[in-house]
C-alpha cells in the first residue's frame, strides 16, 4: 500500500517536471555535467596512473636496482684540467659480493655490465647495448624466451662467446635467415646466437637514438658476464669531437632480488649504508620500484582528492541550481499546495511530493551523467590512444552523490512548501 | 454536549487574529448548528467574518475559543495532521476558482483526496468514473483542466468533493466565476446532491444564489445577524 502510494508520488513528480520540460532539462544539466565530469576525469586519471604503475611493477616490486653513474663534479674537473683522464667510478664486483653476504633477505644479486655498441651481422648494423649478466637473469627480470635458451652457468664459466638477443633485434639483423646458430659481431668479436627473448619494452634503458626517433626498440644482446669482462675489459674509451675520455667501470648495474616486499623496505637503508662506506663519491643511485610504486599511489591519491573536490564543487553548483528552481516552483505552485492541503494532504505529504521531485531531477541527471561519463572516456581513448579506466566505485560515488544532492537541496524548498498556511496558499494568486 | 441531530455544532466560537499590535476579532462568539441533509447559505459583506467561519468549518483553521463538533467529534483543538485527516475523510471542498491541479487529468483530479487516505486507487476507479458521469464529464476523463471550460472545471471540482463520501460539502462562492447559464447548471447539480441527502454549506454574496438554499445565515461584524429559513 505504501509502495503504491510512493509510486503515485513519483509518477506525479515526473508529470510535474514534464510540464516544464526545458526548465527541468536545464536544471538537470548541472547534475549531468557534474556526474559526467567526475567519472570521466577519474577514468582518465586512473588510466594515466595505471600505465605508470604497470611500468613500475614490471621493474619488479621485490627488486632493488643500483645503477652506476658518473659523479657530475668529477666530470667537470676532468674536462677543464685534463683532456685524457681516466675516470673510475661506479659499482664493483666487491660491492656485489658484499651485498650478497651482508644484507639479510637477499635471494639473488645480479651484477650487470651494460655497454653501448653497434651490433653487426654481415653488412647490417644496429645500435644497441651489450649486457653482460648471469644465467638467472630472466627469472629475476621476468624475461621470456621466445626461442632457444638463455646463457647457462657453463657459458659463464668458460667465458663462451654466446649471446641471446631480443626479438626485435633478431628481426632487424636477420630478416632473411634463422638467427639461431648465426653469429653477430660486436667490435671485432663474434658471438653465436643461442636464444631469442621477447621484447621487454621497459626493462632496460633503450639506446638513445631509437628513443628520439620515436621508435621504441630494445636492441639488447645478452652475453655471459665473464665474457663481457674479458672481451670488453673494464675501461671504455669514448671519442668525442676533439677529445676522448676513458671510463673505468666494473659494473653498470646491480639488481638485488629480495625475498619479499618487507625485506625490500628493511634492506634499502642497509644497502645505502653499506655502499656509502666503500664509495667516497656519490657514483651510484638506488632505484626501489616498490618505493616508486608507493609514491605513484600517493600521487594518485592526491590526484583523486583534487578531483573529488572538483566533483564536489560541481555537484554543489548543480545542487544549488536545483534548489533555486525548486524554490521558484514552490512559489509558483502555492495554490496547488493549498488545494492539496485542503483535500487532506499532511505536511509530510507535501514534503514527500517536492522532495521526490528534486530526487527525480537529480537521479535522472545522475543516470544521464553516468552514461555520458562512461562514454566520454571511451571517446577519449578512441581519439587520443590514451588509456582510460572507468572504475565501478567512481560510478557509484558520482551517482550516490547526485542522489544525495537531490535530498540535501530538496529538503529546504520542500519544507518551505509544507510550512505554507493552507488558507494563505489557497488565496495565493 | 453536541446535539445528536446536528452534523455541525458550533458553540461560542471566537477567532482572534493578531495583526501586528492590533487584535482583530473576526468571530465574536458564534453559535450555529446544521442538521444532516440541509443546504445552508452563509451571506454577509466583506469583513463580516464569513470567510473565517468557512475556514473553521472546513477545518483549515482552529477557533481561538469555543467548540466545534463535526459529526459529533470535537475538532476545535486538533493538531495539524489530525485536521488534515479530518478534511480528507469527512469534508468536500468546492472553490470559486475551481482549483484543479493543472498537470493532472480529469480522472486524476477527482482521485486527489483518495491519495492522502492511503487507499488503493485501483479499488476506486469505478467510483471515480461514476462521479465523472454524475457531473456529465464521462467522455472527458483524460482531458486536462486547461482543455475544459469554467463550468466543466467546476463540475470536475464537484466530483472531486464527493469522492471521499464526505459528511458535508463546503462551497466557497462556487458560481462566482461562472456566467449565468453555467451558474444554473452548477447550482442544479448542487441541489441534486442535496436532494440525494448531502449536507451542503455554501458561502455566497448573491441573493439569487442564496435563495436556492433552504436556510440563509447572515453574518455581520463577527456574529450571526439573521438566520432565515427559506
Amino acid at each position: 500500500m505504501i509502495s503504491s502510494q510512493l509510486l503515485n508520488t513519483i509518477q506525479l513528480g515526473v508529470k510535474s517536471l514534464l510540464l516544464h520540460k526545458l526548465r527541468s532539462g536545464l536544471t538537470m544539466l548541472g547534475i549531468i555535467f557534474g556526474v559526467c565530469s567526475v567519472i570521466a576525469m577519474l577514468a582518465i586519471g586512473e588510466g594515466a596512473s595505471y600505465e605508470a604503475q604497470e611500468r613500475i611493477k614490471r621493474l619488479g616490486s621485490t627488486n632493488i636496482i643500483i645503477n652506476s653513474f658518473k659523479p657530475p663534479e668529477q666530470n667537470q674537473d676532468d674536462t677543464s684540467n685534463n683532456r685524457s683522464f681516466e675516470i673510475q667510478y661506479g659499482l664493483t664486483y666487491d660491492d656485489a659480493g658484499r651485498l650478497q653476504r651482508t644484507i639479510p633477505g637477499v635471494l639473488h644479486v645480479m651484477p650487470m655490465r651494460i655497454i653501448r655498441e653497434n651490433i653487426r651481422f654481415g653488412r647490417r648494423q644496429e645500435p644497441g647495448q651489450v649486457i653482460g649478466t648471469l644465467s638467472n637473469y630472466p627469472e629475476i627480470q621476468g624475461l621470456e624466451m621466445a626461442r632457444g635458451r638463455f646463457i647457462s652457468q657453463t657459458d659463464e664459466k668458460h667465458q663462451r662467446n654466446v649471446c641471446v638477443i631480443t626479438a626485435g633485434l633478431a628481426q632487424r639483423l636477420f630478416p632473411y635467415q634463422d638467427p639461431l646458430q648465426s653469429t653477430i659481431r660486436v667490435q671485432a668479436i663474434y658471438y653465436q646466437v643461442i636464444g631469442i627473448v621477447r621484447e621487454t619494452g621497459t626493462l632496460e634503458q633503450r639506446p638513445q637514438r631509437s628513443q628520439t626517433d620515436g621508435d621504441p626498440v630494445d636492441n639488447n644482446v645478452y652475453i655471459p658476464l665473464s665474457t663481457a669482462r674479458s672481451r670488453f675489459g673494464e675501461t671504455l674509451v669514448r671519442r668525442n669531437s676533439g677529445s676522448f675520455s676513458a671510463e673505468r667501470v666494473e659494473l653498470h648495474r646491480i639488481i638485488v632480488k629480495m625475498r619479499d616486499t618487507d625485506a625490500v623496505i628493511a634492506a634499502e637503508p642497509q644497502i645505502k649504508q653499506l655502499l656509502t662506506r666503500f664509495h667516497d663519491q656519490n657514483d651510484y643511485e638506488l632505484i626501489v620500484p616498490l618505493q616508486l610504486l608507493r609514491e605513484a599511489e600517493a600521487t594518485k591519491r592526491m590526484f583523486n582528492i583534487v578531483l573529488g573536490s572538483i566533483a564536489a564543487i560541481s555537484l554543489l553548483v548543480g545542487g544549488i541550481g536545483i534548489m533555486n528552481i525548486m524554490l521558484a516552483t514552490v512559489t509558483e505552485r502555492t495554490r496547488e499546495i493549498g488545494v492539496r492541503r485542503a483535500l487532506g494532504a499532511k505536511k509530510k505529504d507535501i514534503i514527500t511530493q517536492f522532495l521526490i521531485e528534486t530526487i527525480v531531477l537529480s537521479i535522472g541527471g545522475g543516470l544521464i551523467g553516468v552514461v555520458l561519463g562512461i562514454v566520454t572516456p571511451l571517446m577519449v581513448s578512441f581519439f587520443t590512444q590514451m588509456v582510460t579506466v572507468v572504475t565501478p566505485w567512481s560510478v557509484i560515488l558520482a551517482f550516490g552523490i547526485s542522489g544525495l544532492t537531490g535530498v540535501v537541496f530538496g529538503l529546504y524548498p520542500a519544507s518551505q512548501a509544507a510550512k505554507l498556511d493552507p488558507i494563505e496558499a489557497l488565496r495565493h494568486e | 454536549m453536541p446535539d445528536p441531530e446536528a452534523i455541525i455544532e458550533i458553540k461560542q466560537v471566537e477567532k482572534i487574529f493578531q495583526v501586528g499590535e492590533v487584535e482583530v476579532r473576526a468571530l465574536r462568539g458564534v453559535d450555529l448548528s446544521i442538521a444532516e441533509g440541509s443546504f445552508v447559505a452563509i451571506m454577509g459583506p466583506s469583513g463580516s467574518g464569513k470567510s473565517t467561519m468557512l475556514n473553521i468549518l472546513g477545518c483549515l483553521d482552529r477557533p481561538t475559543r469555543g467548540q466545534y463538533y463535526l459529526g459529533g467529534e470535537d475538532v476545535s483543538q486538533m493538531d495539524d495532521d489530525t485536521l488534515s485527516t479530518v478534511r480528507g475523510k469527512r469534508l468536500g471542498f468546492i472553490f470559486q476558482s475551481y482549483n484543479l491541479i493543472a498537470q493532472l487529468t480529469v480522472i486524476e483530479n477527482i482521485q486527489v483526496p483518495l491519495i492522502y487516505q492511503g487507499v488503493e486507487l485501483k479499488d476506486y476507479e469505478e467510483r471515480c468514473q461514476e462521479l465523472a458521469a454524475l457531473v456529465g464529464l464521462a467522455d472527458r476523463l483524460d482531458h486536462r483542466p486547461t482543455q475544459l471550460s469554467g463550468g466543466q472545471q467546476q463540475r470536475v471540482a464537484i466530483a472531486r468533493s464527493l469522492v471521499n463520501d464526505p459528511l458535508m460539502i463546503l462551497a466557497d462562492e462556487p458560481t462566482g466565476n461562472l456566467d449565468s447559464q453555467t451558474e444554473q447548471e452548477v447550482l442544479e447539480i448542487i441541489e441534486k446532491l442535496n436532494a440525494d441527502g448531502k449536507t451542503i454549506v455554501m458561502v455566497t454574496h448573491e441573493d439569487a444564489v442564496a435563495a436556492r438554499a433552504q436556510r440563509v445565515v447572515h453574518m455581520r461584524d463577527g456574529v450571526i445577524a439573521r438566520d432565515v429559513q427559506n
